[in-house]
């Protein structure tokens, strides 16, 4: 390993910019004559709308324009569309209720748009929306994913507003195996639904050219070709070829920025009338509108064991709320990125899921960091140590009694995992949180009052999305390979046009790492491009822990077809045989000779072609690949979470957290060390702090971050983060990724160690102070200490 | 519209503001500084902290006419155009403290103020309840906490003042 290549802790080349404040994130961006866009969005969660009097708005000082949906809709402009399919039980398609950019007829949530002001400043777009007057006839809402199936039919296409009712597994034996069971552990479960928030706001900003008929698109977009496609292709902005994306650097995704979403949509479609560019950035209280939000699952789990506490099956039903329209990835989460992970790191031999969709007046929910396999993780690890607990079995032992110990391995839920250890990482989180001790702690916190608890999370995950052909037969309608094109230039620097894109991961230094290895130059002279679909091949994104597992490959591919024309290059400059040629540490040299040529001059021979023009090689030294993963990664790893419960109060504090996970190789361990801190923190915010709430009409109670809390530096303990490592088999490198895992696993420690601690299962979350207080009291009445 | 001047990383500025313009629309619009974020709208977030005379302060929360006749320091007046970062900087890159970069200009700023009123030995509960006013969604604060401290004793060393602008 060198001090630039793979594993090596390198410093950040993006963060000159981002600590001296020169980051040019969409808002950042300026142009002459920019107009700014203010949405004016239904306050009712569902009603008709009668009519739209925009008379008075329009002459307001500044305003260029106010649109609304039946001018979008007169203008042909198409509907959003979720672009995977999945059938039901019965082999019916999914019910896709028609999504139009600005809500033509009805309004279906809370922040559902139904006109836009193009204005000169913010303050006059402002103005002119407040006197924007809709006639709304409001209409009976529903809420809870529980009561869906019994409200008031929202979409014309979804009777008892279900999407679809799949199921994976074979239920037969299943019911055969809990029928013959020594024991059975039941669990009801609510995976809280979830803002993701990230820092940056979504923004778009869009213009259009009118002597070339070309729009282009500046957009917090995490995938600006897979946007690009959707809008051109699907919503019908324009032809593919006039439309050029742009997400120049974006301030946090996790998954939210993901999706096409209705701003960009009538952004373009509003540049293109006025002739001016058009910007919007959401305010906060719009983003807790607007932004797709995450999990919002309600379980019915069971699992069954034998005598010896082996797991021999397990079913789940769950309701999974998808909001008032389907987003773009949203039917995938619940089903194939759920129930495919239902085996966890155990042997089970019988597994069966059923996942019912359905439409609420609630904003639309999509892929949060984990998409499914947070929630796949919870009903897992709760099962386990409650039925541990049950059967009084040490949670640690129960797992080691159904671990995985044999790879490949076939689970009954399509995934077969390729490799791992999932013994190795237990033991190494176990020392590292000492639990042995944690007796002797636990009767110190309780001489202080305090009740102490611990809580194990060994998790799996499937990600490096995706085989395509494997997501292809699941319904998915794009295939998720990924591409690079490696252009090494005439004095031998490089660049790598990749198709993924960051969004705080670092891929600037960590995709330069593998270069500057691979081809023996220096880290500097190594640049990554992303982000433009004007300079950059088709992509699909960065997501779903992909950008490493899939993006890289991408890329190492496309350095053997560097590294073997550079070889014929070189074999002309030495005259010398193409198959004698050796190239190690940026030489090439003839075998068993001295006679050797550096990179530079190589590269430099490329271009110059003189001693090889005319010949069967061309000159240059460029190469693409697209890479198709043939399996899908399998990251897995064991958290251990300490805490001490206040039983007067019921706040909990997390005193220590264990992390040891298997991410395969590790490319920058401060960067994956960096990933897992935020995913952890994601997690426990779930587990004890997050959780959005509507009331029964739809208002959304948690609107801003007065109400919705997120996790602060005083609620998070410093991480103890350690690798094991089993690399990947399916591809290059061997990287699994890293990016979501921490959010995966977290939920499920936190939870697992506070009821330890209460000594009750009976606990959701958020497991706020005042969630574990009623819930000591449930359980034991007036509090007495442990 | 009523006008507005005032010193901005040392240099004086003058514009035409609403009454109702924040300082961090006067900073990001008319100044085209955009160092300085804008995260809610609520003052949660901190992605706005600039320091006005020498304090932090949310400049999401100010209007531009309330700070007319002050001294402001954003995050582009941090380190001299072409010159080493400041201490507290070149922390965050040391110590991994920034993943996507949106909330760190605001978070740097914070960082100063509270060496300011803490001094230089930062001990982590102390920093940790000190970011109560600043949110970051990607590093879970770990690299955080630690490069404020680093950042706060490198600072000792470097002869860099504790407040950006005296």
């Amino acid at each position: 390993m060198n001090a630039t290549g793979i594993g090596a802790a390198v410093r950040r080349k993006e963060d000159f910019r981002f600590v001296t404040g020169n980051g040019q994130y969409t808002d950042d961006v300026m142009r002459p004559g920019v107009t700014r866009a203010v949405f004016v969005r239904s306050p009712h969660a569902r009603a008709k709308v009668r009519g739209i009097d925009i008379s008075v708005a329009r002459k307001m000082p500044g305003v260029a324009a106010v649109l609304t949906g039946a001018e979008l809709t007169g203008d042909k402009i198409g509907n959003l569309i979720c672009g995977w399919m999945i059938h039901s039980k019965d082999g019916s398609p999914m019910k896709m209720a028609p999504h139009p950019a600005l809500a033509f007829g009805t309004v279906n949530y809370v922040g559902d748009a139904v006109a836009v002001v193009i204005a000169d400043t913010l303050g006059q777009g402002h103005d002119a929306a407040e006197k924007v007057k809709v006639d709304y006839e409001v209409l009976p809402a529903v809420t809870d994913p529980a009561e869906a199936k019994s409200g008031p039919q929202i979409h014309e296409v979804a009777p008892k507003n279900t999407i679809y009712e799949w199921s994976l597994g074979d239920q037969k034996a299943v019911d055969a195996a809990f029928a013959s069971a020594k024991h059975v552990t039941r669990l009801d479960i609510i995976n809280n639904r979830l803002a993701p928030n990230a820092i940056e706001p979504r923004a778009a900003l869009a213009e259009y050219d009118a002597g070339t008929d070309q729009l282009t698109l500046w957009n917090t977009t995490q995938n600006p070709h897979v946007s690009r496609l959707v809008i051109a292709a699907f919503v019908g902005m324009a032809p593919e070829h006039k439309l050029r994306v742009i997400a120049p650097d974006v301030g946090g995704g996790f998954g939210s920025k993901i999706f096409i979403y209705p701003e960009e949509v009538v952004c373009l479609w509003a540049a293109r009338k006025v002739h001016r560019p058009v910007k919007w950035v959401a305010e906060r209280s719009e983003s807790f509108l607007t932004d797709a939000h995450g999990r919002d699952h309600v379980t019915h789990a069971e699992l069954a064991l034998d005598g010896n506490g082996k797991i021999v099956a397990l079913r789940a039903k769950t309701i999974a709320n998808l909001g008032a329209y389907m987003s773009t990835f949203s039917s995938s989460v619940p089903t194939y990125l759920y129930g495919t992970l239902l085996s966890g790191q155990y042997d089970i031999p019988h597994i069966y899921c059923e996942v019912d969709a359905v439409y609420t007046n609630t904003v639309p929910v999509d892929a949060y960091r984990g998409a499914g396999r947070p929630e796949a993780t919870f009903v897992v690890e709760r099962l386990v140590e409650v039925a541990a607990r049950q059967m009084g079995i040490e949670p640690s032992e129960i797992r080691k009694r159904n671990f995985i110990k044999a790879f490949p391995h076939q689970t009954p839920v399509i995934m077969a995992y390729d490799a791992g250890d999932y013994h190795a990482s237990l033991r190494q989180a176990m020392e590292f949180a000492d639990v042995k001790g944690f007796n002797k702690r636990k009767r110190e916190s309780a001489r202080n009052g305090k009740l102490r608890g611990l809580g194990f999370s060994t998790y799996i995950e499937a990600c490096g999305i995706a085989p395509s052909q494997a997501v292809g037969s699941l319904g998915c309608g794009v295939g998720l390979w990924e591409s690079a094109e490696v252009r090494v230039n005439p004095t031998g620097s490089v660049e790598v046009l990749t198709g993924t894109h960051a969004h705080g991961q670092g891929h600037e230094t960590t995709f330069a790492q593998v270069v500057s290895e691979r081809l023996g130059i220096p880290f500097e002279n190594v640049s990554i491009v992303h982000g433009d679909t004007d300079k950059v091949q088709f992509g699909m994104g960065t997501y779903g822990s992909r950008s490493g597992a899939v993006g890289m490959s991408a890329v190492v591919k496309a350095l053997d077809k560097i590294e073997a024309k550079a070889k014929k290059v070189a074999a002309y400059m030495l005259e010398a045989a193409e198959g004698d040629i050796e190239f190690k540490d940026g030489k090439f040299t003839v075998a068993g000779t001295d006679k050797s040529a550096a990179w530079g001059d190589v590269a430099l021979n490329a271009y110059i072609a003189h001693k090889f023009a005319g010949a069967d090689l061309e000159p240059g030294l460029k190469e693409t690949s697209f890479y198709d993963p043939t399996n899908f990664t399998f990251p897995a790893g064991c958290h251990i979470c300490e805490v001490e419960v206040d039983a007067e109060t019921g706040k909990t504090e997390i005193v220590n957290w264990t992390a040891v996970d298997d991410f395969g190789t590790v490319v920058n361990p401060m960067i994956v060390e960096g990933q897992v801190h935020g995913g952890i923190a994601q997690g426990v915010g779930q587990a004890l702090l997050e959780g959005v709430v509507y009331n029964k009409d739809g208002q959304l109670v948690t609107g801003s971050f007065m109400d919705y809390t997120m996790p602060r530096a005083h609620d998070l303990p410093l991480f103890h983060v350690g690798l094991t490592e089993t690399k990947s088999p399916s591809n290059p490198l061997g990287i699994k990724g890293c990016g979501e895992a921490g959010a995966i696993a977290a939920p499920a420690a936190v939870i697992n160690a506070i009821t330890d601690a209460i000594g009750t299962e009976e606990l959701s979350m958020p497991a706020t102070a005042q969630a574990v207080w009623s819930a000591l009291k449930r359980a034991h009445g007036v509090r007495q200490a442990a | 519209m009523p006008a507005v001047s005032m010193t901005v990383n040392e240099k004086s500025v003058a514009g035409d503001v609403e009454a109702r313009t924040l300082l961090v629309q006067f900073l990001r619009e008319n100044l085209r500084l955009t160092g300085t974020h804008v995260g809610c709208d609520t003052s949660q977030c901190g992605a706005c902290v600039v320091h006005v005379d020498g304090i932090a302060a949310k400049s999401c929360t100010l209007l531009a006419l309330q700070c007319e006749g002050t001294k402001i320091t954003t995050i582009e007046g941090l380190a001299e155009p072409n010159g080493p970062l400041h201490p507290m900087q070149e922390a965050f890159r040391e110590h991994h403290g920034l993943q996507c970069g949106f909330c760190t200009p605001g978070m740097i700023m914070s960082a100063l103020d509270i060496v300011r009123r803490h001094g230089h030995e930062l001990d982590e509960r102390t920093i940790r309840e000190q970011l109560d006013g600043n949110l970051c969604r990607c590093t879970g604060y770990h690299n955080i906490v630690k490069a404020i401290g680093a950042g706060a004793r490198a600072m000792v060393n470097s002869g860099a003042p504790r407040q950006a602008a005296e």
